[in-house]
């Protein structure tokens, strides 16, 4: 199919659109993911979400909210047990297996969604509904807000735990509120590549672009519009070859970051 | 006015008393040095003064008022300072993510934040280091960054951790020399936390040194003497001096390298 044409289908502007709208948020709440050093926290959390997602086609409501109220739950957690997450890697890989079992469990009731199942794993960008575009446009501006909110103790609590501590940063409650933003993200960006590949969305653009840059505003930024060129990019190319979206998504996310990698110190 | 001033003050980390009954008094413009063996309650001390610990019992005072979380007026160099290792983000940035951290918003600086900044890099001399990636620096040269986050807001009172933790001895020096300078030039008082007393010797006005739940503080002349330090360890030590030096031993062995020991 010729790109030029591309724009003419309105599922093709939704699709443009609800992944500009993801990428923006992946973009921004990645870099500080990655800051933290929390990416695996990012996986967790989709892999809770998946769970949700088929619960909530199960009661009949969006994947969207099913997915959102599990991650939101999952991340809150995490916020809350903060350090005493550290070297349980198998008590939370343990609960990973449960909430994907549980998926498997939910779907299984209902065997006429198997492609929903598809969707939630990999990702269906081009089935987004206008409804869904709404929804995503809300909780990206609910979600930006919220992470410009908290930047700046959320940067000083990252690079200086202690001395931020001194002065008065609690650090539980950044941690809980930081990633109930990272849930939010990540159930956006499951909308566009589905849970199983929100790693490369989200971590990605991040990663590359603190390898890039050793600045903080700029490194967000270009985080920002690495993950929309890759998304769009994504977008495009599936349409041209009519390979899934999902799959140009995350190999360009792969390519940039490796080619980052390459950059000198 | 004191700089600080404890009134028979006990207190209790984690529900362990640490230091009970202590009095002292530090002068504004003060360089205290603070010694004490492994848990002897040096980090605690510096938390009490910060106001991020109440005394379980007594008073303690920084400039006349109890110390609260936050307070403008003291500067603090935290023990534990390990920003990622491959952290590409310029010094500059680092240091400067540390300016009114604690309120929320964007981390803008501003042209008042910009100026502090500029000036707390210049007070350490770390302007070379401003625009160079964290990954490159040498652990002397972090630290210089560590202290030019202290010293933004222009406190009236420096509480610095265990500074010279993990540097080669010519660092330390620089290091103690470059804090020394800061507090004569800026008139500011120095608690300064270390395990060895040598590298401090030109530097301290005065030594604070805790020990079995005590506090002793005065010239080292006075402190450092077998009988005050066998008291605050709880056994025998020895004091010997020569060449501008101090060893501070037990029966077995030097006590500062025991302590180093454990340490690492």
């Amino acid at each position: 199919m010729s790109i030029a044409t591309m724009f003419e289908y309105g599922f093709m502007r939704t699709a443009f659109l609800a992944g500009g709208v993801v990428a923006v948020v992946a973009g921004a709440v990645g870099f500080f993911l990655v800051l933290r050093q929390l990416t695996f926290a990012g996986h967790a959390l989709s892999h809770v979400g998946f769970a949700g997602a088929t619960g909530a086609i199960l009661v009949g409501i969006s994947p969207l909210w099913g997915l959102l109220a599990f991650t939101l739950a999952a991340g809150a957690a995490m916020g809350l047990l903060g350090d005493r997450l550290r070297g349980r890697d198998v008590a939370v890989g343990i609960i990973l297996s449960l909430s994907l079992g549980l998926g498997v469990l939910f779907l299984s009731f209902y065997t006429a969604h198997a492609t929903q199942a598809t969707a939630i794993l990999f990702g269906n960008v081009l089935a987004v509904s206008p409804d869904t575009l709404w929804s995503l446009l809300g909780l990206s501006v609910l979600s930006l807000s919220a992470l410009a909110a908290i930047s700046r103790p959320l940067l000083f609590a990252t690079l200086e735990p202690d001395l931020a501590e001194a002065k008065g940063v609690s650090l539980r409650l950044l941690s809980v509120l930081f990633l109930s933003i990272v849930a939010v993200a990540v159930a956006e960006a499951s909308q566009i590549v589905g849970v199983l590949l929100v790693f490369a969305l989200m971590v990605g653009p991040g990663a590359a672009s603190l390898r890039l840059t050793s600045r903080i505003g700029r490194g967000v930024a270009l985080s920002i519009l690495l993950a929309l060129l890759e998304t769009w990019a994504g977008i495009a190319l599936a349409y041209v070859t009519d390979w899934p979206t999902s799959f140009w998504i995350v190999s360009l996310g792969c390519l940039v970051y490796f080619l980052s990698a390459l950059s000198p110190a | 006015m004191d700089a600080i001033a404890f009134d028979r003050v006990t207190l209790a980390r984690a529900g362990r008393i640490v230091l009970t009954d202590v009095s002292a008094a530090i002068r504004p413009g003060e360089f205290i040095g603070v010694f004490g063996p492994n848990g002897a309650g040096k980090t605690t001390l510096l938390h009490a003064v910060l106001g991020l610990l109440q005394p379980v019992s007594g008073a303690l005072r920084v400039f006349g008022a109890t110390p609260m979380r936050g307070n403008d007026e003291a500067g603090y160099l935290p023990q534990t300072r390990t920003p990622s290792p491959d952290l590409r983000l310029r010094g500059r940035d680092f240091v400067a993510s540390a300016f009114r951290g604690e309120r929320f918003g964007l981390p803008r600086l501003g042209r008042d934040g910009r100026r502090e900044v500029d000036w707390a890099i210049e007070t350490v001399e770390a302007k070379a280091l401003a625009y160079r990636v964290l990954r490159e620096l040498s652990g002397g040269e972090l630290q210089r960054l560590h202290l030019a986050q202290a010293l933004l807001g222009k406190p009236k009172l420096l509480l610095l951790d265990e500074p010279l933790t993990g540097l080669d001895p010519h660092f330390q020096e620089a290091a103690v020399a470059l804090v020394k300078r800061i507090q004569r030039s800026r008139g500011i008082t120095v608690l300064f936390t270390a395990h060895e007393l040598n590298p401090l010797l030109g530097a301290m006005d005065r030594v604070l040194y805790l020990g079995q739940g005590r506090a002793a503080l005065g010239t080292v002349d006075e402190v450092i003497t077998g009988e005050v330090l066998s008291r605050l360890y709880g056994a025998r030590i020895e004091v010997l001096r020569g060449n501008g030096r101090i060893l501070v031993a037990s029966g077995r062995g030097p006590v500062e390298s025991d302590v180093h020991r454990h340490d690492v």
